[in-house]
C-alpha cells in the first residue's frame, strides 16, 4: 500500500480540469473510477486514456480515481502522469503528440508588445489564450503556482507546449528561481519553448546557469531551434546591473521590469503615475537599447480599468518601452492599439516615407518635404512607424499605391 | 390512454408523434408550409350583469378565487414568467390545488424557472399531469427521465399565442401575477414593489381563458393606469403580501460579460454586422439577454456613435445598456417584450419611446405579419448547432431538457440570424454532425460565430460575397466542426431511450422534433 496521492483541481468553479487520486496497492489489478461531467460523450475515451497511461508506466495494482470537470485529453494525461510520477518516479515520460501548428520558431526582434501571463497549473485559462492574439503567452511556473502544485504544473505546461495550439503567439514559460528553475527546463526545452523568462535577475551568472542547462538539453535532444531569454529585473541591484544582465548572453532578446517586487525592494509603494519607478524603468530602457535588445514594461494589474491601462501604455511607450505584460486577455487590444502608432503619427510618417521613396526614385541623396530637409534618423523613425502601422493592421501594406504625394 | 401515438417522420426527417396527450397534432411540414383555415378559437361569452356593478372583484384569497373559478381535475392553469426566478405565485396555485385534492392539472406557463422546483412533488403525486412550456433545471430533469405523467410540449412565445388561438390549448384558469392592479382587474407591470416592466406574456391568457384571476401586492383604486391587462377580461382580484422577490425578478444574465472569450465573440459579431453592411443608419436589431448578447449592444453603440448613426428600433429584452442607447439617442425606439432590470422598468414607465409589446405583435403565426421578421439582425444563443446550421436550444448534448424556447424560434425570421457560440464548452463540442433536438431549421440560421472562426450559411451567397476580403476568420461549418473534434475528440452520442418525453413545436403549431428519455 502506498500513500494516497492527489493531483489537479476540483470544485464548483473549476472547469476544463480534473482531480486525480492515486494509490499503489499490493494486489487487485488496476481499479479505475471516473466521475465526469462529460461522461456521456467522453466516458469511454477517458477510461481508455487512463488505462493506456497505467500500462505505459507499468502500473499493475493501483486505484485511480478521476473527478473530471471537462478536461481536454492533454490535461487528463498530465494529471494522471503527475500522480503516477509522484508514486513511482518513472524514468520515462508520456508525451502527447506535438501539434504541427506548434513547430514554429521566433525571431530575436519580433514584436513583443503584449505578453499574457497565465498560471501554469490552470488549464482552463490556457485553452483559448491564443485566440486573443497576444504576441506572447507565458505559462508561469513561478509565482502563479502554489508551492505544493509546482511539480504537477511541470507536466501540465509540458503537455500544453505540445498539444495546445498557441495560434502563433510566442511560446514563453517563466521558470522558478534557483535549482527548481534549472530542473523546470527539462520539461520545456525538448518541447519547442520559444522563450524563457527568468524572474528576479540581478547578475549575469543567473543567465549563464540557465544557458548551461539549455545547452546540455539542446545537445541531448538534438535541438536547433533558438531558445530566447527574457530576464526580469525586480530589485534595486537588478536595476543597477541592468546592462550587465542585458548583455550576459547572445540569446537575451529583451529585459523586462517587474514593478511589484521592485517597489517592495525600494520600500515604497507602486502608484499609477509611477514616479517611484521612473529611474528603474529608464535604466531598463537604456540598458536594453545599449545592448540592442527590447525593453519591456511591467504589468498593469487593475483589469477593470481600461483607461488607466491606456494611459500607462502611452507613458510606457513615451519612455521608450517596446511592450508590456498583461494578466487578462482584455488588456491585449488596449496594449496593441496604444503601442501602435496613432493616426496622426502614421499620417506624418506617410508623408516622410513617400518623400523618401520619391528621393530614391529620382536618385537624390537628400530627402525633402516641401522646402524642408529631412534628417536620416527622422526618415528611419518614419519607416519604423510605417512598418509598425502595417504590422498592427492600422495601415494597408499597399498604402503607397493610393497615396497622393503632397 | 397514452402520452403519445402514431409516429411519423416529418419534413425535417425527425420522428414525431401525431397524437399527443390524446389530442391530434400535425408533423412539421417545412417553413411557412402549414396554413390552417377556418376561424380562431373564441372565448366564452360573459355578461357584465354577472359582475359587481361597483367594479369590485376582490376576493379574500387565492384559494377562494380558485374555488370561485371552479378549479377541478384535469383543468389547464396558466401563468406568465415576467417575474422570472422571483415568482412567488405559481407554486401557491398548486399548493392550493394539492390541498383541495385536485388531480391531473396541466400547467401552462410562458416559462418555468429554478424557483419552480417545488412543483416536482406535485408532478410526482399527480396534482400536475404535465407541463406545456419550458422545463428547466429540476423540472427538466424530471421530464427527461420519463417521470412526467403526460407528454411535455415545448413552444415558442409566439407558438404559445398561436396554440391558444388555434384552440389547441384551452386555458381554464389564468392566474396573472400583476405588480399593480385595481379592484376591477386592470393591471400593469411598471409600478409596485414587484415591478417587472410589462405583462405581455399574459395577454393571450387574459383574452382567451375561461376564468382570469389577477393577483397583486399593490392594489390601487380604479383606474390602474396604464392598463396593459384589461379588467374587462378579469373574474377576480386577489391581494397578497408579496407576489415576487424584486431582486430575482430583475436579475440574471443582465451584466455584460467579463469573459474574454465571450467578449471576443461579441466583438466579432459586431464587426461582422458592420462589414456585411447590416449596421447602417436606421437599422434594427434584437439581442438576447445573455452576457455575450449584451456586449454586442455595446459594440453596436460604439459603431453608431462613431458614425453619427442611430438605430430605428431595438427589440428588447431591455436592460440598462439598451436604455442607455435610447437615452443617448442611438436608437429611436425600444420595442420591448420583457424587461430584465430596474433601468428597463423605469424607462418603460417614463419614456414613451420605450414601448411594451406582446407575443401577439412580435411573434404570432396567426397575426397578419409580425415584428420579428422586420428586424435587420438578431443575435441569439444555442446549446448545439449542426453542420446543416440546424440549432438546438432546449436540450444539452447529454439529452437533458434545460431551456425553454422563449422567443428564439420566432426571432429566426429576422433578415439575418447570428448565433455566437463557443466552439466547445469545457470538452463539449457545440458544432456537431446532428443536433440532439431540432428547434430551429438551418435554412433560417445565417451565421455561426465562434472564437475560432465564423461560418456563413452557404445559402447566404450575399453575405459570403460581402465577407470575401474580411480580416475576420471566415471558415466553413465543416472546418469548425473538425477543429472542435481535433481539440475535444470525437464525442459519443448520448444514449437515449426510444420513449418520447416531450415534443418541440414549430412556430405554426406543427411538431418539429421529439425529446427522448435520458437513460440514467
Amino acid at each position: 500500500m502506498g500513500e494516497i496521492i492527489t493531483v489537479g483541481n476540483k470544485g464548483k468553479n473549476i472547469r476544463s480540469d480534473c482531480f486525480v487520486t492515486f494509490e499503489l496497492k499490493d494486489k487487485g489489478g488496476p481499479d479505475i473510477r471516473l466521475e465526469s461531467k462529460v461522461a456521456v460523450m467522453y466516458g469511454n475515451a477517458i477510461m481508455a486514456q487512463a488505462k493506456e497511461l497505467m500500462e505505459f508506466f507499468g502500473i499493475q495494482d493501483a486505484s485511480l480515481k478521476i473527478e473530471d470537470s471537462g478536461a481536454l485529453p492533454w490535461v487528463l494525461s498530465a494529471r494522471i502522469e503527475a500522480a503516477i510520477s509522484k508514486a513511482v518516479s518513472p524514468d520515462k515520460e508520456f508525451n502527447p503528440v506535438m501539434l504541427k501548428e506548434n513547430e514554429y520558431t521566433t525571431f530575436k526582434d519580433r514584436n513583443r508588445f503584449s505578453r499574457l501571463y497565465l498560471p501554469g497549473n490552470t488549464p482552463g485559462l490556457m485553452i483559448n489564450a491564443g485566440i486573443h492574439k497576444p504576441d506572447g503567452i507565458i505559462l508561469d511556473l513561478e509565482d502563479a503556482v502554489a508551492p505544493d502544485k509546482k511539480d504537477e504544473a511541470r507536466f501540465l505546461v509540458r503537455n500544453a507546449l505540445r498539444a495546445l495550439d498557441f495560434y502563433g503567439s510566442e511560446r514563453m514559460v517563466r521558470i522558478n528561481q534557483g535549482d527548481r528553475g534549472i530542473k523546470d527546463l527539462d520539461y520545456l526545452i525538448p518541447h519547442n519553448v520559444n522563450l524563457i523568462l527568468l524572474s528576479k535577475c540581478e547578475k549575469p551568472e543567473q543567465i549563464h546557469d540557465v544557458n548551461q542547462r539549455i545547452g546540455q538539453l539542446k545537445k541531448k535532444y538534438k535541438i536547433h531551434n533558438p531558445v530566447w531569454l527574457m530576464p526580469i529585473i525586480e530589485s534595486a541591484l537588478g536595476v543597477i546591473n541592468a546592462y550587465a544582465v542585458a548583455t550576459a548572453a547572445e540569446n537575451v532578446v529583451a529585459i523586462a521590469i517587474g514593478l511589484e517586487d521592485y517597489t517592495a525592494d525600494l520600500g515604497t509603494k507602486r502608484t499609477t503615475e509611477g514616479t517611484e519607478s521612473f529611474f528603474a524603468r529608464s535604466m531598463v530602457v537604456n540598458a536594453a537599447r545599449a545592448a540592442g535588445i527590447q525593453p519591456i514594461d511591467s504589468v498593469f494589474s487593475d483589469v477593470a480599468d481600461s483607461e488607466g491601462l491606456k494611459q500607462t501604455v502611452l507613458r510606457s511607450r513615451a519612455l521608450g518601452f517596446d511592450g508590456m505584460g498583461c494578466i487578462h486577455p482584455r488588456q491585449i487590444r488596449i496594449i496593441h492599439e496604444n503601442f501602435a502608432p496613432s493616426a496622426e503619427e502614421t499620417e506624418k510618417a506617410k508623408k516622410i516615407v513617400s518623400a523618401y521613396h520619391a528621393a530614391l526614385e529620382q536618385g537624390l541623396g537628400v530627402v525633402s518635404l516641401g522646402t524642408k530637409m529631412i534628417d536620416p534618423p527622422v526618415v528611419k523613425r518614419a519607416l519604423n512607424t510605417i512598418n509598425l502601422a502595417v504590422k498592427m493592421g492600422k495601415l494597408s501594406e499597399n498604402w503607397r499605391e493610393t497615396y497622393e504625394q503632397v | 390512454m397514452s402520452k403519445y401515438d402514431k409516429l411519423v417522420t416529418n419534413a425535417a426527417g425527425r420522428v414525431v408523434p401525431t397524437i399527443i396527450n390524446n389530442q391530434s397534432a400535425l408533423p412539421y411540414m417545412g417553413i411557412g408550409k402549414y396554413r390552417p383555415t377556418g376561424r380562431k378559437a373564441a372565448p366564452l361569452i360573459a355578461s357584465s350583469a354577472d359582475y359587481p356593478a361597483d367594479g369590485n372583484k376582490v376576493v379574500a384569497s387565492l384559494r377562494e378565487a380558485l374555488i370561485k373559478c371552479g378549479l377541478k381535475n384535469g383543468m389547464t392553469v396558466s401563468t406568465h414568467h415576467h417575474f422570472r426566478n422571483g415568482d412567488l405565485v405559481a407554486n401557491q396555485i398548486f399548493d392550493v390545488a394539492h390541498e383541495m385534492g385536485i388531480k391531473d392539472l396541466m400547467w401552462f406557463p410562458s416559462a418555468s424557472f429554478p424557483c419552480h422546483e417545488p412543483l416536482t412533488k406535485y408532478l410526482e403525486d399527480g396534482t400536475i399531469d404535465h407541463i406545456e412550456g419550458s422545463m428547466n433545471g429540476a423540472l427538466g430533469r424530471f421530464a427527461s427521465l420519463g417521470k412526467m405523467k403526460g407528454l411535455g410540449v415545448l413552444r415558442s412565445h409566439g407558438g404559445r399565442y398561436q396554440s391558444v388561438q388555434d384552440g389547441e390549448v384551452h386555458i381554464d384558469i389564468a392566474v396573472i401575477a400583476a405588480p399593480t392592479a385595481d379592484p376591477f382587474g386592470n393591471a400593469n407591470g411598471v409600478n409596485g414593489p414587484a415591478a417587472c416592466g410589462l405583462l405581455g406574456f399574459a395577454l393571450a391568457d387574459s383574452q382567451y381563458a375561461d376564468k382570469v384571476i389577477v393577483v397583486t401586492d399593490n392594489l390601487v383604486p380604479f383606474p390602474c393606469i396604464p392598463w396593459q391587462i384589461h379588467g374587462n377580461y378579469v373574474d377576480c382580484v386577489v391581494v397578497m403580501d408579496k407576489i415576487g422577490i424584486p431582486e430575482k425578478i430583475v436579475s440574471g444574465t443582465t451584466e455584460i460579460t467579463k469573459s474574454p472569450d465571450r467578449l471576443l465573440l461579441a466583438e466579432w459579431t459586431a464587426q461582422f454586422c458592420d462589414e456585411a453592411g447590416i449596421i447602417r443608419d436606421g437599422f434594427s436589431f434584437q439581442a438576447g439577454a445573455g452576457g455575450t448578447a449584451l456586449s454586442i449592444g455595446i459594440y453596436f453603440s460604439e459603431i453608431l456613435r462613431e458614425r453619427g448613426w442611430k438605430a430605428r428600433f431595438a427589440r428588447g429584452g431591455s436592460n440598462k445598456y439598451l436604455v442607455q442607447m435610447l437615452e443617448e439617442g442611438l436608437t429611436d425606439y425600444i420595442l420591448d417584450g420583457q424587461t430584465f432590470d430596474l433601468a428597463g422598468v423605469r424607462s418603460m414607465r417614463e419614456n414613451p419611446r420605450h414601448v411594451n409589446t406582446s407575443p401577439f405583435t412580435s411573434y404570432n403565426y396567426h397575426g397578419k405579419g409580425n415584428f420579428a421578421s422586420m428586424v435587420d439582425v438578431v443575435i441569439l444563443g444555442a446549446t448545439e448547432v449542426d453542420v446543416n446550421f440546424n440549432a438546438n436550444v432546449v436540450t444539452h448534448s447529454d439529452g437533458y431538457l434545460l431551456h425553454g424556447i422563449g422567443g428564439w424560434q420566432n426571432c429566426l425570421f429576422s433578415k439575418c440570424t447570428i448565433l455566437p457560440v463557443p466552439l466547445f464548452r469545457d470538452r463539449m463540442p457545440v458544432i456537431l454532425d446532428e443536433v440532439t433536438t431540432l428547434c430551429g431549421p438551418g435554412e433560417l440560421i445565417d451565421v455561426i460565430v465562434t472564437e475560432r472562426g465564423i461560418a456563413i450559411n452557404p445559402a447566404r451567397i450575399d453575405l459570403i460575397d460581402k465577407m470575401k476580403h474580411s480580416r475576420l476568420p471566415v471558415k466553413t461549418i465543416q472546418q469548425l466542426k473538425m477543429e472542435a473534434e481535433k481539440i475535444c475528440g470525437k464525442p459519443d452520442k448520448p444514449k437515449l431511450g426510444d420513449e418520447i418525453v416531450a415534443v418541440v413545436k414549430w412556430v405554426d403549431g406543427t411538431i418539429i422534433d421529439s425529446v427522448r428519455r435520458v437513460i440514467s
